[in-house]
């Protein structure tokens, strides 16, 4: 444990507390911390924990109707000055961001400014801080770039945001917080917004950071795995305050507090869904394969038109996969390998241009709105982000209580209110909360609410088109567990669809992996993870951190091995 | 049935308790303002509210008629100064000024109600078609809407005046001139208002989740967009009450009026005015003049008080320091397995998440 004095930052009963229409509300509680130089610490804790709000106030960078109690006390990297983030004036701040502090954002794509050359976003930081010439400063982009990892330099200096990939992006963001070589890197959530093996790109870039710029990291995440890659000390909050505070592999191996426990509990693992995968295929009837499947495609092809003199986007390419009653096909990829366009196209929300995709016995090529509509009372659909999923002016009672009416099996909600009371009960929700709107339940609530609307005409036929993403892990957890429990007893057919191998390993029968719209991989869990044949399965497998420092630091090597061999 | 029954069921659906009346559009943000914005709202509804209460109690108010020229102790004469029995003194045609402005808000009124009923079922109508089904019929709105936009809209209720009313000015005549002409140079702002906000919210999950139920497109217009569409409503409703009353008043003022026997309006009296205010007599300019400001000043104030409340980046709040910190953490995500509070704690209370 490094002594609170010679820290590069040390945070001292800090308490943070916003203004809002509710009235005030305490975001931060007494918190204390301090981060050593050239070491990365990471604030772990779920959406609403204050793990944000702890990190900005590091740099003052907390709206206006925030009110900072305590002390943030900053060193500079050579230890010559310290200052109180809290009480400095506005400018004062201004000399302090970027030179002793800076900051890497989620998101690489909102972080940049789309109408500036990179180079001279990569510079604005040098000109606020001192006195360099055009060529100067040219020259320091050109060099931070190399070192982040960005080939051609010299070239790729003058261009703009939107000709980087994200990945990239990223790297050009944590090159603008290093190109002043501050004494601590703040890096909220920088991986979040990133596919899994840009991930793994990103957290070995931010080693580096630490180890040859000797920056100390801040690093705020709700991923377990990305921890037990990357930090050297953990603190974990939960409600506003600091429940446990230790190194990486003490807390990993030994957790005291009893909510870092329950959090390392709900991660996901992999191999945790083979036994239950297998325990299912042991009680299904022998002539189950041979039985008509709910859904079959074959050479699938989905193309988005491209405009105006752009080629057309082909988001699905040559896609063949079955799905026989009461199976879970869990479908995987990154952002942009056509996984969504399947799911939507199987609900009739996306046209298919190509081949053949037969859903419930209805082709769905070229099919009519009306020749389909019957069969929509088919097949539940969960989306992505329950805040949005639900109209904001209906109450739950009444949004699940929709697909009866629409289908006529109640004439209005009330009438429905039996049903729907029996369908908040299955995915383990109170009665009363069918009367309360959508805005008044958590992330996790609704998304059950959500479950609950799908499954309201019993239908053959699950989509959840990345169910889980949007909520915390031990959220998450809960969630897939009713999942789970729900298809057993209901033995209805799902698509499930997420970009976390993890997750889909804990609920899929077979597992298909996409990459850039083409299936390269198809089956079993065991095989599909187990012993994957395609170079794209195996960098996939390879980059999932998995919560345990020990077990992480060998998966490194072997990634770094395949990467070096690609 | 399914899919004609919302409209039979939104009328007799009451909010629940909670909602209840401090949900409602004005009431809501007059209790969530404070300081200088508060002050403006109160400000513009006190003005508005005077202009109503006015309108609505004008035979009582007023102490003679609109039209009356003589009494019982015979003519009232012309521009005779403000005294007991003409308080506000006399116009140059003989009528009693305080009565006319006060019977002037009479019609201002009607043609605001009538202007902005025909403009906002037409608008919302068209937009929520046009932004929902998009494509052709789409594209040939916005045009036509853009050129309607780009027509000089004085010029544009000046052709329509004549059109409609052919130079006549019964009262029912000149009200529906105006308030057809304002009408049509209004549509146009509902329509892109709700065509702008249909669009957005064609993508959200929501509606998909209807879509996939199998939701007619009716029903998915009326149930799920619509009510969601018309968040912004109030503002351009009260922006647009003030544009009503100035493009009357323009009329008026140029002689598309209504005649002085049909009814009393504030453009006319100003423009028979003119003559007067050379001649020093400022009493039959100055308060249908103020009266017009004074209105539209009421209906502006509330329009940009709603519109700044309305984003939480330019509405001011009190003051965190003052008070205790309350209890409340902010739990977006929400539940939780079992923390250090447990999880009853979180689960039952889930309405806090914000």
């Amino acid at each position: 444990m490094t002594t609170a004095r010679d820290g590069v930052v040390d945070i001292e009963n800090l308490s943070v507390s916003f203004a809002t229409d509710a009235g005030t509300i305490a975001a931060v509680r007494d918190v204390s911390l301090s981060v050593a130089a050239g070491e990365v610490l990471a604030v772990v804790g779920e959406s609403g924990s204050g793990k944000t709000v702890t990190a900005r106030s590091i740099l003052g960078l907390l709206p206006e109707t925030a009110v900072t109690r305590g002390a943030v006390v900053l060193r500079s990297k050579d230890g010559t000055a310290q200052h109180d983030v809290v009480t400095l004036s506005r400018r004062q701040l201004g000399d302090v961001r970027g030179r002793d502090a800076a900051m890497v954002f989620q998101e690489p794509s909102t972080a940049l400014n789309p109408v500036y050359p990179v180079g001279w976003q990569i510079a604005e930081g040098l000109r606020a801080h001192g006195q360099y010439s055009r060529k100067e400063a040219r020259a320091k982009a050109i060099d931070v770039l190399r070192r982040v990892g960005i080939p051609d330099p010299e070239e790729r200096v003058d261009h703009y945001p939107h000709q980087f990939s994200g990945g990239q992006k990223q790297r050009i963001v944590i090159a603008q917080a290093l190109v002043l070589d501050p004494g601590v890197i703040i890096a909220d959530e920088p991986t979040t917004a990133l596919d899994v093996t840009v991930q793994a790109e990103i957290l070995d870039l931010l080693r580096r950071c630490r180890d040859e710029f000797g920056a100390a990291i801040v690093l705020i995440t709700h991923n377990m795995g990305v921890v037990a890659d990357l930090a050297d000390r953990v603190a974990v909050m939960y409600q506003g305050r600091i429940v446990e505070q230790a190194d990486v592999r003490t807390l990993f191996s030994a957790p005291r507090d009893e909510y870092t426990r329950q959090l390392l509990g709900s991660v996901p693992r992999l191999g945790e869904g083979r036994a239950r995968a297998r325990e299912r295929a042991s009680i299904r009837r022998p002539d189950w394969a041979a039985s008509a499947p709910v859904v079959e495609a074959r050479d699938l092809r989905i193309v988005y038109p491209g405009r105006l003199r752009k080629p057309d986007f082909v988001a699905v390419d040559g896609v063949s996969f079955a799905i026989r009653p009461g199976e879970v096909l869990g479908l995987v990829g990154e952002s942009g390998s056509g996984k969504t366009t399947i799911g939507r196209a199987i609900a009739g929300l996306t046209r298919v241009t190509d081949g053949s995709l037969s859903v419930l016995g209805t082709e769905m090529r070229g099919v009519k709105e009306k020749a389909f509509r019957p069969v929509r009372s088919r097949i539940g659909f969960v989306f992505q982000d329950p805040a949005s999923s639900f109209n904001p002016l209906l109450t739950i009672a009444e949004a699940v209580a929709e697909p009866l009416v629409v289908n006529g099996r109640a004439d209005d909600p009330r009438a429905a209110r039996g049903r729907v009371d029996e369908l908040l009960e299955a995915v383990q929700l109170p009665k009363a909360f069918g009367d309360r709107f959508p805005h008044e339940l958590s992330g996790g609530q609704r998304q059950r609410a959500s479950l609950a609307r799908a499954l309201a005409l019993d239908p053959e036929l699950l989509i959840a088109d990345e169910p889980t993403s949007a909520l915390d892990v031990s959220v998450q957890a809960r969630v897939l567990e009713l999942f789970a429990e729900l298809q057993r007893e209901l033995g209805f057919a799902c698509l499930f669809i997420s970009h976390d191998l993890a997750v889909v390993d804990l609920l899929a029968d077979r597992i298909a992996v996409l990459y850039r719209g083409r299936l390269v991989e198809e089956g079993t869990g065991a095989e599909v993870l187990g012993a994957p044949q395609h170079a794209y399965t195996q960098r996939l497998l390879a980059s999932l951190p998995v919560p345990d420092p020990d077990e992480q630091a060998r998966r490194r090597a072997l990634w770094q091995q395949l990467r070096d061999e690609a | 049935m399914a899919t004609v029954a919302p409209a039979a069921e939104e009328t007799p659906r009451t909010a629940p308790a909670r909602r209840g009346w401090r949900r409602l559009p004005v009431v809501h943000q007059l209790r969530q303002s404070v300081g200088l914005q508060r002050g403006m709202l109160v400000a513009g509804l006190v003005l508005t509210a005077v202009f109503l209460l006015t309108a609505l109690l004008a035979p009582v108010l007023a102490p003679y008629g609109y039209d009356q020229l003589r009494d019982a102790d015979g003519a009232f004469g012309a521009q005779q100064p403000p005294s007991a029995e003409h308080w506000l003194g006399t116009t140059v045609g003989g009528y009693d000024v305080l009565s006319r402005v006060i019977y002037g808000s009479r019609t201002a009124l009607m043609v605001i109600v009538v202007a902005i009923v025909l403009s906002l079922f037409a608008g919302v109508l068209l937009g929520l078609v046009s932004g929902y089904f998009g494509g052709w019929l789409d594209r040939v709105l916005v045009v036509v809407c853009d050129a309607v936009y780009a027509f000089p809209s004085l010029l544009l209720a000046i052709v329509m005046a004549i059109v409609i009313s052919g130079g006549q000015s019964s009262m029912w005549g000149g009200i529906l001139a105006a308030a057809i002409s304002i009408t049509v140079v209004f549509i146009p702002q509902y329509f892109r208002v709700i065509r702008a906000e249909t669009v957005r919210i064609k993508g959200e999950a929501y509606v998909e989740s209807a879509r996939v139920v199998g939701a007619g497109h009716w029903r998915i217009m009326t149930r799920h967009v619509l009510r969601n569409a018309t968040r912004t409503l109030p503002l351009i409703l009260t922006l647009n009450a003030s544009e009503a009353i100035l493009t009357l008043a323009g009329l008026g003022f140029l002689g598309f009026g209504i005649e002085p026997t049909a009814a009393a309006e504030w453009g006319f009296d100003l423009n028979k005015s003119l003559s007067d205010v050379t001649s020093g007599i400022w009493w039959t300019s100055i308060f249908p003049g103020s009266a017009i400001v004074l209105v539209v000043l009421g209906l502006t104030l509330v329009g940009e008080s709603l519109n700044d409340l309305a984003d939480p980046r330019l509405r001011s709040r009190r003051s965190a320091d003052t008070g205790d910190v309350g209890e409340t953490s902010v739990v977006p995500g929400g539940s939780l397995g079992a923390g250090p509070a447990g999880l009853a704690g979180i689960e039952g209370t889930g309405g806090n998440a914000l």
